[in-house]
């Protein structure tokens, strides 16, 4: 009895803190406002971006919102006319509706140092 | 005149050397007849009849890089130039497409490899050397390092009845010339006629070639339609560690290889990711390409056979690759 009361306490107690993490950790990067589209944050910070991957379903509206850590960098992939500057301190908003499935490796193209030309992300659309 | 190939200008010899590359300018102005015409009237239209000359392009020599890709530094880039020196016919000119050193956000440590390129270039037994920056160079502080040791980023200079401009594509940090650079170009060309030879440099291409490694200019179609109106244009680019020959209308664009490693075929290869080094061939993929064109009496270049030398550890292997190609009759 004791022992069944310490659970409930135990899950009352672990219950929001779990919750609390989830929606701290997932919550922000796919996000979805009752009437919006789907919200993904992305980070940069050289030399890569955080996630590195993201996947978005063909015709599916979404709004990507980049922010920096660091430095200016780029936003770039031609096929899905990106081409988007990330400053410090802004956020950059891009409306994206994807047509066509595959994998779109973009890439920062705002020159930010050594590795540079390593910095990139992809982007599935299934 | 109609019946000259637009494209022989540079492709008339269009010789080309992997670790750099040795154009020879008009190597058949001698000629009488249809070639001879040809120069008369360039002349007479452009001021200055075209001599023959002959210039070499090295690129991407990344001087301050030490790393697993190429862990034998200014090793390829002090070989290259010890090659040039030996070449029997001195070239008038070396151009360098940009990326001469490796980044650093020290400036002092830029400086200090800015300083190293300027020395080893220095060697070059040539009347005349000319650079371009590459993003390494000059993306991270807007040119300005650059400019304190080699002046201008992007400026033009007429060498034997031929119109070089040097175009700047990576100072803005994006991958474009920007309009100010553009305004300058048509500006720069108005005083030639259509006819004048024109070779125009830069680091990136001034096409899509792999715009998910990077390998485009965003405002490259602007550019090439400041120069579309020009029958003889030849681009000299670098950036993508390997050599490469487009002709997208009456333009042909050349890439030459890297001082420092090799990035793989962007259509075979899944990333880009440079050629690991092999300590058994360090210059593996630095080699010299050669490229036999195979003229009959004729400027125009209907075929050419591609050679490609590369360099080894054995002492100065390359110049017999360039000896090589200075004895084709072809010359």
């Amino acid at each position: 009895m004791i022992r069944s009361n310490l659970l409930k306490y135990s899950l009352a107690a672990t219950l929001p803190v779990t919750l609390m993490i989830v929606l701290t950790f997932v919550a922000p990067r796919a996000a979805r406002a009752d009437d919006g589209p789907r919200v993904i944050e992305i980070t940069a910070k050289r030399f890569g971006f955080s996630p590195n991957q993201i996947t978005l379903k063909k015709g599916e509206t979404v709004k990507l919102r980049l922010t920096t850590e660091d430095v200016t960098h780029g936003f770039f992939m031609r096929a899905l006319k990106i081409d988007e500057e990330i400053d410090p301190g802004k956020t950059t908003e891009i409306t994206l509706t994807p047509q066509t499935a595959g994998t779109f490796l973009t890439i920062c193209d705002h020159f930010c140092g050594a590795n540079h030309g390593n910095m990139n992300m992809k982007i599935v659309v299934e | 005149m109609k019946d000259v190939d637009r494209r022989s200008f540079l492709k008339i010899a269009g010789t080309s050397l992997g670790i750099g590359v040795l154009y020879s300018a008009m190597p058949a102005a001698a000629a009488s007849g249809e070639v001879g015409a040809m120069f008369d009237a360039w002349g007479k239209k452009n001021g200055e009849r075209v001599t023959p000359f002959s210039f070499i392009q090295l690129s991407d020599a990344h001087v301050g890089f030490n790393g697993p890709p190429d862990p034998l530094g200014t090793k390829a880039f002090e070989r290259a130039v010890e090659m040039v020196n030996r070449l029997p016919q001195r070239p008038d000119l070396v151009l360098f497409t940009g990326d001469l050193t490796h980044d650093s956000e020290d400036k002092d440590v830029h400086s200090r490899r800015m300083k190293q390129f300027l020395e080893i270039s220095g060697r070059l037994n040539v009347p005349l050397v000319k650079c371009v920056p590459g993003e390494h160079d000059a993306g991270l502080d807007g040119g300005a390092l650059y400019r304190d040791f080699l002046k201008e980023t992007y400026y033009s200079f007429d060498h034997r009845g031929v119109h070089f401009v040097a175009l700047d594509n990576v100072s803005r940090a994006k991958p474009e010339v920007g309009p100010e650079q553009l305004a300058w170009l048509k500006k720069d060309l108005a005083r030639f006629p259509k006819s004048a030879p024109i070779v125009v440099f830069t680091h990136r291409p001034l096409f899509d070639l792999k715009p998910e490694w990077e390998w485009f200019t965003s405002d490259g179609d602007d550019v090439m339609n400041v120069l579309a109106p020009f029958e003889n244009v030849t681009v000299l680019y670098g950036h993508i560690h390997r050599d490469d020959e487009h002709e997208l209308g009456h333009v042909h664009h050349y890439a030459a290889r890297s001082l420092i490693f090799a990035f793989p075929d962007p259509e075979k290869a899944a990333e880009k990711k440079p050629i690991a080094f092999d300590k058994d061939q360090p210059f593996k993929n630095l080699g010299i390409r050669v490229v036999h064109e195979n003229v009959a009496g004729k400027p125009a270049v209907d075929t050419a056979s591609i050679e490609d030398i590369e360099l080894t550890a054995q002492e100065f292997s390359g110049i017999n690759g360039i000896q090589q190609i200075l004895r084709n009759p072809s010359l």
